[in-house]
């Protein structure tokens, strides 16, 4: 910090394309007290927290569907390895056509980034659950939905919270990279604001923000999670 | 007779396709109550065939019946215990145990206090709020006794149960099976590939011959009160047991190892487990 205070006093290159650290920060408190940035994290969040949450749910159905069927396993199996290699942002001139240049538009995007990485993760967690588990189901009777609920879903729990981890980390990419481009306010417009305004205190600051919440949310929602589960199944060494 | 199988075959198709036979006309009877033990070297089919029994598997030919009634599929009166444990990892060992008394549609309450009674018989009552993890091998073993006692079944099906444990604890759930079959009168068909806890546990051995899976011979044995096969006894059958399976053993290493494999009688297998070499 104290090398980029001075490194940016010393530079040659005026204040407002490399802002000091004490600079940055000042427009940080004044942008989350003023609820400039405040109002940004919450449409952000909010939109990613919708997103997030279809991207789960339908993984998870797409992922058990490929395990329960063959035909789908051989069809729509494949076809998601092939749009899981799309990066999301990729789908953004589409979503514009379709819903427009808007919240539908980027929501579509921030949904599609983690869908796929969720239903493969989501299918292979079904698939290796040991065929011990189904034996020792069956024998006692179960089967049907009460088997998926009882025994494939808790036995591939661990592979889940990875996956939602993963789509976690794919949505907000996809978010940020949305917002940049659309419009309707969120993080990423706030840093094209910063940007057209010449304002590269208010982009670091974003900057800052951005990598705060994605590292709150790994650290503290999704290790909490995992080690939960480690713990509860001896995996943790 | 309670449990009746007719001319059962079963064949499983390889990878190419073509059908494979692991057993043969297997044609047996078990009276309600009785203990009996399946013996046969490595790959004769005997885990299968108890998973036919179960209903896990159907069979190719022939049919099974339990108590005058066609085996169609999976029933809980009809539980396997597996070699491995198959715990459920993420549920307590109560919750183990009380998985299949629940999909009974037993009410919660009176699933755990059977449960806790259960596990109580097992002497696991300390640990009711455990994880599997955190048991050793035998414990968990115990567990899924428990967990298959506890439905009541008719028929306790036994696959390699104590296969992994070591030779104590091996011994001391020997006597404890043997003391809850007395006291519940359960149905058991224990499969094992050893022969001296074959001959040990059980009234009666099948000992089966191998590719594709028969019968090779039947041999009761007289228990004395406690359920125990007397020492003298359980000698003279081992060995009787044992050159039975002798030309069934040089067969399948022959297979393995080829033909310039000699098979060595009675110097190198005289181990005191008699497990057949099962370990090569």
């Amino acid at each position: 910090m104290v090398i980029w205070e001075v490194a940016s006093r010393l530079s040659p290159v005026p204040d407002f394309m490399f802002p000091g650290v004490l600079q940055v920060l000042e427009t940080l408190f004044t942008g989350l007290f003023s609820g400039q940035i405040t109002e940004a994290i919450f449409r952000s969040v909010g939109r990613l927290l919708i997103g997030f949450f279809i991207a789960t749910t339908l993984g998870l159905l797409l992922g058990y569907f490929i395990w329960r069927y063959k035909l789908v396993d051989d069809t729509l199996g494949f076809l998601v390895v092939a749009l899981q290699s799309i990066p999301s942002i990729v789908w953004l001139p589409l979503a514009i056509v379709w819903f427009g240049l808007g919240e539908m538009a980027i929501l579509f995007v921030v949904t599609i980034g983690a869908t796929w990485t969720m239903t493969i993760t989501t299918a292979s967690g079904f698939k290796n659950v040991p065929k011990l588990y189904r034996r020792v189901a069956r024998t006692f009777g179960s089967g049907g939905l009460h088997f998926v609920r009882t025994v494939i879903i808790p036995a591939s729990v661990p592979q889940i919270i990875s996956g939602m981890r993963l789509a976690w980390a794919f949505s907000w990419r996809a978010l940020m990279a949305g917002e940049l481009l659309g419009a309707g306010g969120g993080l990423g417009h706030l840093l094209e604001t910063g940007r057209s305004l010449g304002q590269m205190d208010l982009v670091i600051s974003v900057m800052i923000i951005i990598a705060l919440i994605g590292t709150i949310i790994d650290n503290v929602v999704f290790t909490r999670l995992d080690k939960r589960v480690q713990k509860k199944w001896g995996l943790a060494t | 007779m309670y449990l009746t199988l007719h001319g059962v075959g079963k064949s499983f198709k390889n990878n190419t396709d073509e059908p494979v036979r692991v057993l043969e006309n297997i044609d047996f009877d078990i009276k309600k109550g009785q203990f009996v033990s399946i013996v046969g070297p490595s790959g004769c089919g005997k885990s299968t065939l108890l998973y036919l029994i179960s209903g896990l598997e159907k069979v190719t030919e022939g049919e099974i019946q339990v108590a005058g009634k066609k085996v169609t599929g999976p029933n809980p009166n009809r539980i396997v215990v597996f070699q491995e444990d198959g715990l459920f990892p993420w549920a307590t060992v109560l919750d183990n145990v009380t998985y299949g008394l629940l999909l009974k549609k037993k009410p919660k309450q009176e699933a755990k206090e059977k449960a806790i009674e259960m596990l109580k018989t097992v002497h696991l009552s300390k640990y009711i709020d455990a994880y599997p993890h955190q048991l050793s091998g035998g414990m968990k073993q115990r567990v899924s006794i428990a967990r298959a006692l506890v439905m009541e079944p008719d028929i306790l099906l036994m696959d390699e149960p104590f296969a992994a444990l070591d030779e104590q604890t091996r011994m001391t759930l020997h006597n404890e099976l043997i003391d809850i079959w007395k006291k519940t009168k359960v149905t058991i068909l224990f499969v094992t590939h050893n022969i001296r806890e074959a001959v040990t546990l059980s009234e009666k051995v099948i000992v089966m011959s191998t590719r594709p899976g028969k019968l090779k011979n039947t041999f009761t044995i007289n228990k004395s009160e406690d359920g125990v096969t007397p020492d003298h006894i359980a000698f003279d059958l081992e060995q009787k047991i044992l050159s039975e399976l002798e030309e069934e053993m040089e067969k399948v290493l022959k297979e393995e190892l080829g033909d310039d494999y000699n098979f060595k009688t009675r110097s190198v297998h005289r181990d005191t487990y008699g497990d057949m070499g099962s370990g090569i």
